[in-house]
């Protein structure tokens, strides 16, 4: 067993593991261990832009961004977190510039911004250009600009290890053991400060706009170790997925002015969101969309709409939705100069996971109490800047701040006072019985069980159509035990590959079993929130119930499959009280 | 997988396997496989393991093309397996892992070399002034000029399609000379001279013998060897406006 030790170990090398990163290279011994090549890391399809109340393009607030931000959540945001996403994104987006970040530019220099959906100017009175942005590659951008700077820093990476554990003893974490895909074997990390940036779980779904690789691996992992998981049943469906492959047309077309139309050619969008239209928040969208399929206003009485750019015309759509519109021609034969996109929403974002505090620092329990050494950031955490909907754009923002938030707090207030805590005794013991089972399952060649594909065809097909966008009562107990019973389904998963080398069967269990894990949490919280809020509509219960459910819920992972114990914790309110969310 | 309606056919898909486990020499294997016309060769691929064989091996994420996992040689030419759709490739499919890299595992390839070089060209943005409380200026037209240079994913497509890097695995290769570009022709940056420097020598540009499959290698469609060009003009010109 190898055994390595820093004092920073990084778990994920997208933004926000990057960001992090960067705020600990000069002064400290810090490793950032990858799934992949930090430059396959999934902030790399991120396309519209990130939102910062820079005012380049007309008068803009940080005040204004952090309301559109806690009414875009229906309120379930933590209101001093989004107070900090909205102000410090300011020097986060001057600092990735600085760092060499290519924005598109104003005519007199400046980093050029553009409108998205529920982004406002003075509390909602119309949309604001608040996205800046490159392309319709702003998150490609920022992943190479943060990887570019690691190198100059010198970063040291751990390509290709895929974490299979958190390690915790005396009440501090003390490291991660992980999995060296090249040549199997088990490593100990053992740090002082573990920073978990492994982003989300969308392919949990059928119809999603995540990677291959966003299977909740720091979520499941954390869960499996006593740690909570926040808010999981809001998860964000993205209103314009390509049609069947879920592959993610960015918001920014229609911030550039795209219409979304049903089968009569109407702008319906304007019906149910007059002030916002197409830009009214994504959760709203995507129910618009639903709600005139089923009415039968589909294209052809199917089950997608179009998005249609033709009008802006080659010009805008070249210089500013370049690799969208290939996506359309490639994938789906349609030429977006002339013709309409077909679109369906797509699962796209996790709102809740870890629970952390405005530094990052994970929070275990309903008092919030820090489990010190243990941070997290990204998509991965829940802080919870994103309540019960996300914004367009603000993931990329949450990265960089709370990335470049929980780097700097290590830094200054963790790192000076921390110590080593000494390893558990066989520290590796969970991650060794877990590989070794499974290679010596495909050792055996046994016959037994089922292949992996078949429980995850099922997982997501099930997740698709009763964790969707709308959910009821019914669907999730049915979901509950479906959950408890491919646990089991998985313990026997038949395997073929026993090879320690580059062994990716291996890796792709283990990743649909992190999957189940927050599956697990998603329903539990989603059975239990009796109520609708941002991304969770229940069809039997379609009003917001402050009364009850103004709080976050917290889901430990317990003995019963399916069932995992719920605790809440208050929402943090200074400012803004909630109010009825209309656009 | 994809969920098209229609016209599924059957195709065979004939891969170049490295099992270094079991065996010390390639071998090829074929695979029979239903597939859709609008299924991508990774939708097949993803097949091929779930449902044939678990051990055949490729990296894989985001399966649009934007990620830059998944370069391998298709029909003998470096491709993305996630931009390739069945019905632009036909029946008759070969796949190989790219050329120029050593192989650790079927179709995947060691990157560590490619990454290597891609940071002896000090791809990152030099400029050591203090930087000002907002953004530093950069007019539309000059955004412009290294845009092209900026949609690079590191692949490795293009280097793995060059012969010169085949025939000398210390060459720099195209895709870091791609990066080297993005930086010197940025108006921000103050290390062009530095990287003019390190692609003047005798593993830098001029091993590039304008051939042409880079830029027909890349799945994003960079001009490559235009990009090259205009880094050996700079070279010889002493200008990089």
């Amino acid at each position: 067993m190898k055994y390595h030790k820093f004092d920073v170990v990084i778990v994920g090398a997208g933004g926000a593991g990057l960001m992090s990163a960067m705020q600990l290279a000069h002064n400290s011994s810090i490793a950032v261990i990858s799934k992949l090549y930090p430059t396959r890391s999934h902030t790399g399809a991120a396309q519209g832009g990130v939102a910062a109340a820079l005012g380049n393009q007309e008068e803009d607030h940080w005040k204004w961004h952090m309301f559109d931000t806690v009414k875009g959540g229906d309120y379930l945001v933590d209101q001093d977190a989004a107070e900090v996403l909205a102000q410090e994104a300011i020097d986060a987006v001057y600092d990735l510039e600085h760092w060499g970040l290519p924005f598109n530019r104003t005519a007199d220099g400046k980093i050029d911004q553009r409108r998205f959906g529920g982004h406002t100017r003075n509390f909602g009175e119309g949309p604001v250009r608040r996205s800046c942005y490159a392309a319709d590659r702003t998150g490609h951008m920022i992943l190479q600009t943060m990887y570019q700077q690691s190198i100059r820093n010198q970063v040291r990476f751990f390509n290709e290890y895929m974490m299979l554990d958190l390690l915790i003893n005396d009440g501090q974490a003390c490291g991660v053991v992980a999995l060296c895909l090249r040549d199997g074997s088990i490593e100990v990390f053992h740090a002082k400060t573990v920073v978990l940036a492994t982003g989300g779980y969308g392919r949990a779904w059928r119809i999603t706009s995540n990677a291959l690789s966003c299977t909740g691996d720091g979520m499941a992992v954390a869960y499996r170790r006593g740690i909570p998981l926040e808010d999981m049943e809001m998860y964000q469906f993205h209103p314009t997925g390509l049609y069947r492959i879920g592959i993610l047309l960015s918001e920014a077309a229609r911030g550039e002015g795209a219409y979304i139309l049903n089968k009569d050619g109407e702008r319906f969008c304007i019906r149910y969101a007059p002030t916002l239209a197409e830009l009214a928040p994504r959760d709203m969208v995507s129910r618009f969309i639903l709600q005139e399929i089923a009415e039968g206003r589909g294209i052809d009485g199917q089950d997608y709409v179009y998005l249609s750019v033709a009008h802006l015309g080659k010009e805008t759509i070249d210089a500013k939705l370049p690799d969208i519109t290939d996506f359309a021609r490639n994938y789906l034969n349609v030429e977006p100069y002339y013709e309409p996109i077909p679109i369906q929403p797509t699962a796209h974002y996790a709102m809740g996971g870890i629970p952390t505090d405005i530094e990052g620092r994970v929070v275990v329990d309903e008092k919030n109490t820090a489990l010190p050494g243990l941070y997290a950031a990204g998509e991965v955490a829940c802080v919870s800047v994103h309540g019960a909907n996300r914004l367009g754009t603000n993931s990329l923002v949450d990265l960089i701040v709370f990335g470049r938030r929980a780097g700097k707090h290590i830094a200054t207030k963790w790192l000076p006072e921390a110590e080593f805590a000494p390893l558990p005794p066989e520290p590796d013991a969970y991650a060794t019985e877990l590989v070794e089972g499974l290679l010596a399952r495909a050792q055996s060649k046994s016959k037994s069980g089922e292949t992996q594909e078949l429980i995850r065809q099922e997982l997501r097909d099930e997740m698709m159509d009763r964790v969707g966008v709308v959910r009821d009562e019914a669907g999730l107990l049915t979901m509950q035990n479906k959950i408890a019973e491919l646990k089991g389904r998985w313990e026997q998963v038949r395997l073929m590959d026993s090879s320690r080398t580059f062994n990716t069967e291996l890796m792709e269990v283990i990743e649909l079993g992190n999957l189940i894990e927050c599956s697990e949490a998603t329903v539990a919280g989603a059975l239990a929130r009796k109520e609708s809020r941002g991304g969770h509509y229940r069809a039997d219960y379609t009003s917001r119930d402050d009364a009850n459910f103004l709080k976050h819920t917290l889901a430990f992972r317990s003995d019963q499959p399916g069932r995992p114990e719920l605790n809440y914790k208050p929402v943090v309110i200074t400012e803004f009280q909630p109010k009825e969310r209309k656009y | 997988m994809a969920e098209t309606a229609s016209g599924v056919r059957s195709i065979r898909v004939r891969i170049k396997r490295y099992q270094p486990d079991q065996n010390a020499k390639a071998y090829w294997q074929e695979f029979q496989v239903q597939a859709d016309p609008k299924d991508r060769l990774l939708d097949v691929l993803n097949q091929i393991k779930w449902e044939q064989d678990g051990t055949l091996t490729f990296r894989r994420s985001c399966a649009h093309g934007v990620c830059g996992s998944d370069a391998m040689r298709i029909n003998g030419r470096n491709r993305l397996a996630c931009k390739l759709l069945i019905e632009d490739i036909g029946t008759q499919i070969t796949v190989e892992p790219m050329l120029g890299f050593p192989v650790i595992r079927d179709l995947v390839v060691d990157m560590d070399p490619f990454f290597a070089k891609f940071e002896k060209v000090k791809p990152y943005l030099i400029n050591d002034e203090p930087a000002p409380a907002t953004e530093r200026l950069q007019s539309p037209e000059q955004r412009q000029r290294y845009d092209e240079t900026t949609k690079c994913i590191l692949c490795g497509a293009c280097t793995g399609s060059c012969p010169s890097v085949w025939a000398n695995a210390e060459w720099v290769g195209p895709a870091s000379i791609v990066n080297a570009h993005r930086f010197i022709f940025d108006s921000r940056d103050q290390g062009a001279s530095e990287r003019l420097r390190i692609l003047s020598d005798r593993n830098g540009v001029w091993r590039c013998r304008t051939i042409f499959n880079c830029a027909e290698a890349c799945p994003r469609g960079i001009h490559v060897t235009d990009a090259i060009e205009e880094v050996k003009r700079a070279i010889l010109y002493g200008s990089n406006e």
